[in-house]
């Protein structure tokens, strides 16, 4: 696989910009087919595949957790004085339901994860890279693609639909705390309201599009570490510049795939 | 196609370029099996894309690259990786997995190549490490290592495929002059135990001085000179008088 090369310089002109722009654009493609034809390709190494879930999904649960929490408690703390307004309070928990199943807990989630994930990738292959333990692979005879990167981006396309799952449920008990505080709002029918205005559809395609933001995750910082030149700084470059990739590529996916899910199940509208 | 009575690595008219920079030009080599090759050169002359270009990292612009009868270029991926199963390479920095232990670092190649018993892992595992007179060193972490230790675990990570072909990039740069000379010594031992061709890409002329059985040095992206390392030492090409003066090598 050839991938096009960057001009590295503290200071580029408009045209070496515009450049660098179309040739990472024409590398991330290339990788990603590349990606696309070694998924397949055995050895599948099943056990990295969980060392990195453990990796890079486990230790993220603490950090969404918290994001998750405070999301729902001041979702809801900033939504009840504004259908207070309109006597309409008791369409709290599904406003904040439909709020966090279809859009809140998968965008953030998704962030949080690139921010921690993306410039975590980045960096180790991009050290790797620079003290050539890649090369080291490749010359000991065995495929640094399939063994480094296929396992990464698996494992964060696998883990972040779960981790979602979770901060959508996290995010329900907060605001169901800010809830009780300020209405005293009882749990079975917070629970009620939430299960009657959430429907099958909502989670659906708000929980499928998290598999699309995690392989974003994988495979930018994968992409970015595997990239990676120029020492030290490279690395730096690599990782921050992954985090940067990558969340602004799960926005815009989550433009489209939003648009996509509404012209497939025109119900959820 | 095998050829017979040909070096185990040949290299022909070989030249390599990055973007406008020439770093090699027309480069024409042989190496016979069980020869100690040393290959000098100022840094940048483009000493280690050779190693390079001759393990199949990089690709050459033009001519052709031949190990033990295949040419590098044209092999499948999966062809080139059973020739660098008879290959092995010592990096510069030695290119430890900072993730693993020496002992994992060690396995690797092994596991990810065959099928060992974990008596056998074991097994193989202390004896290349007893070649390298490393055995404590078996559960450390590389960045528990010195710079000379990691040369040895890079260089018992190189030889535990029992390589025919070692190819080494500067092996005792970095390190100071009795831990270089341990280095030299132990690169022959192994190459007089396991009878292996040997490539050493080196500055150091106490390294060569120990290794070496032939030498070519590289200036401007050619074989400025080849012969044996007594030859090129008393030169009298002022330029090649320069590099091997004892006020040089002292710098």
């Amino acid at each position: 696989m050839k991938l096009p090369r960057l001009i590295l310089s503290r200071r580029l002109s408009f045209s070496e910009k515009f450049y660098n722009f179309f040739a990472t654009l024409t590398g991330l493609t290339a990788f990603n087919l590349q990606f696309i034809k070694e998924v397949f390709i055995p050895p599948y190494e099943i056990k990295q595949i969980k060392v990195h879930m453990d990796e890079l999904g486990v230790k993220t649960f603490p950090i969404v957790s918290i994001t998750g929490f405070i999301i729902g408690l001041v979702l809801a703390m900033q939504s009840e004085p504004v259908l207070a307004k309109f006597g309409a309070s008791d369409y709290l928990p599904s406003t904040v339901a439909l709020s966090v199943v279809r859009e809140l807990g998968p965008v953030i989630t998704a962030l949080i994860f690139a921010g921690r994930v993306s410039s975590g990738i980045g960096a180790e292959l991009g050290s790797m890279r620079v003290t050539e333990q890649i090369d080291a692979m490749e010359v000991s005879g065995v495929n640094p693609f399939s063994y480094l990167v296929v396992t990464r981006v698996i494992a964060t396309t696998l883990v972040l639909p779960l981790l979602t799952i979770y901060v959508d449920i996290i995010a329900l008990i907060g605001s169901f705390l800010s809830v009780v505080i300020t209405s005293g709002m009882n749990f079975n029918y917070y629970m009620d309201s939430i299960l009657m205005s959430i429907k099958f559809a909502d989670f659906i395609p708000s929980i499928a599009k998290t598999f699309i933001f995690g392989y974003i995750v994988g495979i930018v910082g994968a992409y970015k570490g595997f990239t990676t030149e120029g020492g030290t700084e490279g690395v730096g470059r690599a990782s921050t510049t992954a985090v940067v990739m990558a969340s602004l590529l799960i926005l815009i996916f989550d433009m489209i795939l939003v648009k996509l899910s509404l012209w497939l199940w025109p119900t959820l509208g | 196609m095998v050829m017979a009575d040909a070096g185990i690595v040949e290299i022909k008219n070989l030249s390599k370029s990055f973007d406008d920079l020439v770093v090699l030009k027309d480069i024409s080599l042989e190496v016979s099996e069980g020869e100690n090759l040393i290959v000098f050169g100022r840094s940048g002359t483009g000493k280690s894309v050779l190693l390079k270009c001759i393990i199949g990292l990089l690709e050459p612009d033009e001519g052709e690259v031949i190990v033990k009868g295949k040419n590098i270029q044209k092999l499948k991926p999966k062809e080139l990786n059973e020739i660098r199963r008879n290959l092995g390479f010592l990096f510069q920095g030695a290119a430890l997995y900072d993730s693993m232990s020496v002992r994992e670092n060690l396995e690797f190649p092994l596991i990810m190549n065959g099928k060992y018993s974990q008596k056998q892992l074991d097994e193989k595992i202390m004896r290349t490490l007893e070649h390298v007179s490393l055995t404590e060193a078996a559960d450390k972490m590389p960045s528990e290592l010195s710079g000379g230790m990691r040369k040895r675990i890079g260089l018992a990570r190189s030889i535990i495929t029992d390589p025919e072909i070692m190819l080494y990039d500067e092996p005792t740069t970095g390190l100071d002059p009795i831990t270089s000379k341990e280095i030299s010594e132990l690169i022959l031992n192994l190459q007089m135990k396991f009878n292996m061709t040997s490539i050493v890409v080196t500055h150091d002329l106490i390294c060569a001085q120990i290794i070496a059985d032939r030498a070519i040095f590289l200036r401007e992206g050619k074989i400025f000179y080849q012969g044996v390392l007594s030859e090129l030492e008393n030169s009298s090409d002022p330029f090649l008088k320069n590099f091997f003066s004892n006020e040089i090598i002292k710098e």
